[in-house]
């Protein structure tokens, strides 16, 4: 399966979350707060948390522990507050 | 209708089918089996006649007249693509789990310092590591599985610390008795960590974390019995992930937003697991932490009676009352103490959603005079940011409670009428509405 990260491809596995692949690729942040710009990624790992969140085919706010990889996805990091 | 797949909705749904009602199972997950069936080949099938809505996420739930209302998406999570349903049934069981306990200290909010259920989640639904060189801390015996689980993915595990004694079990002789089973599981997730050469030290836990962007050293430090930082004990360690995990906190939502009555937290349930609101029952460790075992003992006794044809099995009331014990004991060896609230600086984040640090908590308290949660979260933002105070508001309520020495109650800030997330375009499409009589 084939998906893309801030536009580099990457390899996932079916099944994979968005938030198991960033980490498989040594990834620990795909984030940044809207006021300090501080750096987040995982945090609960089941989706109460609201930490890890990111850009999923154009969309934000996608929770990438929670979201499973398609094929073709392309996934970017979130600056602060994404419209 | 079952909410959540884990080991207690899973029970439930089977037993309300077996005593003939019509059931449906709805979670949130893509497949059933909640927290702890996460990628084992044991979890239990979910029954034949149950129909089992995967990927389908409860947002709201209000009690009418005749049952109860429940609202749902279907479809990839976060996804704008889901489908809405709003359905109807007479009698209605949550069993929504919870989810571990964070204590703020410096530095826990950097990546790379997650949560002890986060890293046993990546462990056993993908083995994956959370790092490569990992610190585990906290209090109470679910530090040990996720030590071995993260062993079996090829991290090395610095230590595991138990920020509370070792001698607690020797207080609840009652519940070692009551749980002897349980105990022998640990004794081998025991045996596991001294196999590879784990070292476990109690009274000690991780007060600091540093680093550029991301989590690359630890403070730990020694604790006295009140959980403050004995001085001179400090010590730095290099790791490149942080575990933390201080027992789990119930995932309430549903259960507040159908009126049922809490009692130290937890959701109130009779011996037949009913709730205080008539036609909802309450199981698993929405009711308490006691482990799988306990969650499932109190699905099949939720599912029978809230299929109220037949009488609850004998057997699964005992496997209750012994969890239950088993649990109490559990709780008594591990409390949280207030000397975490002494392991914060003044820029510690408490909320990590809207960036409150603890000053600035602590300023919204002085100047406002914030005497209830309301009031804090609405001068602070404590708990106002997306994770709605899931991680922070019992946090911040004792922390402001120590602060001004007034009562803020924690289960306040467990009022959320949205339980999951929806997107604005998704309020306003139109939804399937099904009619669903003589259910469970
Ligand atoms: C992250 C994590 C990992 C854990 N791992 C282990 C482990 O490896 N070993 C162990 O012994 N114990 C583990 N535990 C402890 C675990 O909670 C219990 O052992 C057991 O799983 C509890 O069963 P349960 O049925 O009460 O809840 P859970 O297993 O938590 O199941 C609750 C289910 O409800 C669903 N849900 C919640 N809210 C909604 C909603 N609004 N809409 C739809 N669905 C919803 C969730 O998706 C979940 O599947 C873990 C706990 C956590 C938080
Ligand atoms: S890590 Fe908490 S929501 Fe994903």
């Amino acid at each position: 399966m084939k998906v893309t990260v801030d536009g580099v491809p990457t390899v996932a596995r079916p099944g994979q979350t968005v938030a198991a692949a960033l980490i498989e690729r040594g990834q620990t942040s795909w984030r940044d707060t809207r006021i300090g710009g501080r750096p987040r990624g995982l945090f609960c790992g089941i989706g109460v948390c609201f930490d890890c969140l990111v850009v999923v085919n154009g969309v934000p706010d996608v929770r990438a522990c929670q979201r499973v990889l398609a094929d073709g996805d392309e996934i970017r990091t979130q600056r602060g507050a994404e419209l | 209708m079952v909410v959540g797949a884990g080991p207690a909705g899973l029970a439930a749904a089977r037993a309300a089918a077996e005593a003939g009602a019509r059931v449906r199972l709805i979670d949130s997950a893509p497949s059933a089996g909640g927290q702890f069936f996460r990628g084992r080949p044991d979890v239990p099938p979910v029954h034949p006649k149950v129909e089992h809505l995967a990927d389908s996420a409860v947002w709201h739930l209000e009690s009418v007249h005749n049952g109860h209302t429940v609202r749902v998406r279907t479809g990839p999570a976060d996804a704008p693509v889901r489908r809405g349903v709003t359905l109807h049934a007479d009698a209605l069981i949550l069993a929504t789990g919870a989810y571990d306990r964070a204590l703020p200290f410096p530095g826990w909010d950097l990546p790379g310092v997650v949560t002890a259920g986060g890293a046993q989640a990546m462990a056993k639904g993908h083995g994956v590591a959370v790092g490569r060189r990992v610190i585990i801390a906290g209090t109470g015996p679910f530090l040990l599985p996720v030590a071995t689980s993260l062993a079996g993915t090829g991290a090395t595990v610095v230590e595991v610390l138990e920020a509370n004694g070792p001698a607690g079990w020797l207080r609840a002789p009652r519940a070692l008795l009551a749980g002897a089973g349980r105990l022998g599981e640990l004794a081998g997730y025991a045996k596991a960590l001294a196999a590879q050469r784990i070292p476990y030290r109690t009274r000690r836990t991780v007060i600091a974390a540093h680093g550029t962007g991301r989590v690359e050293a630890v403070t730990t430090a020694a604790l006295d019995n009140g959980w403050r930082i004995r001085p001179g004990t400090e010590r730095r360690i290099a790791v490149d992930a942080v575990c933390v995990g201080y027992g789990f906190t119930p995932q309430l939502e549903l259960a507040v937003a159908a009126g049922c009555r809490l009692r130290d937290g937890f959701v109130e349930v009779d011996a037949a697991q009913a709730t205080s609101t008539p036609g909802v029952f309450a199981a698993g460790e929405l009711t308490g932490i006691g482990g799988a075992k306990l969650a499932a003992a109190e699905g099949t006794v939720a599912g029978t009676a809230a299929a109220a044809s037949v009488e609850v099995p004998r057997a699964a009331l005992r496997a209750v009352r012994q969890g239950r014990i088993f649990a109490d004991g559990l709780a008594a060896a591990h409390p949280i103490q207030d000397g975490w609230r002494t392991w914060l600086t003044d820029d510690t984040l408490v909320c990590r959603c809207e960036e409150v640090t603890l000053a600035g908590l602590c300023d919204a308290l002085d100047r406002h005079r914030a005497l209830g949660v309301r009031t804090l979260k609405l001068t602070s933002r404590v708990g106002l940011g997306p994770c709605q105070g899931r991680v922070c508001g019992r946090n911040a309520a004792e922390l402001a409670a120590g602060h001004t020495g007034g009562h803020y109650d924690p289960a306040d800030t467990a009022r959320r009428p949205i339980a999951a997330p929806v997107r604005l375009g998704e309020l306003a499409e139109e939804e399937t509405v099904e009619e669903m009589n003589g259910q469970a």
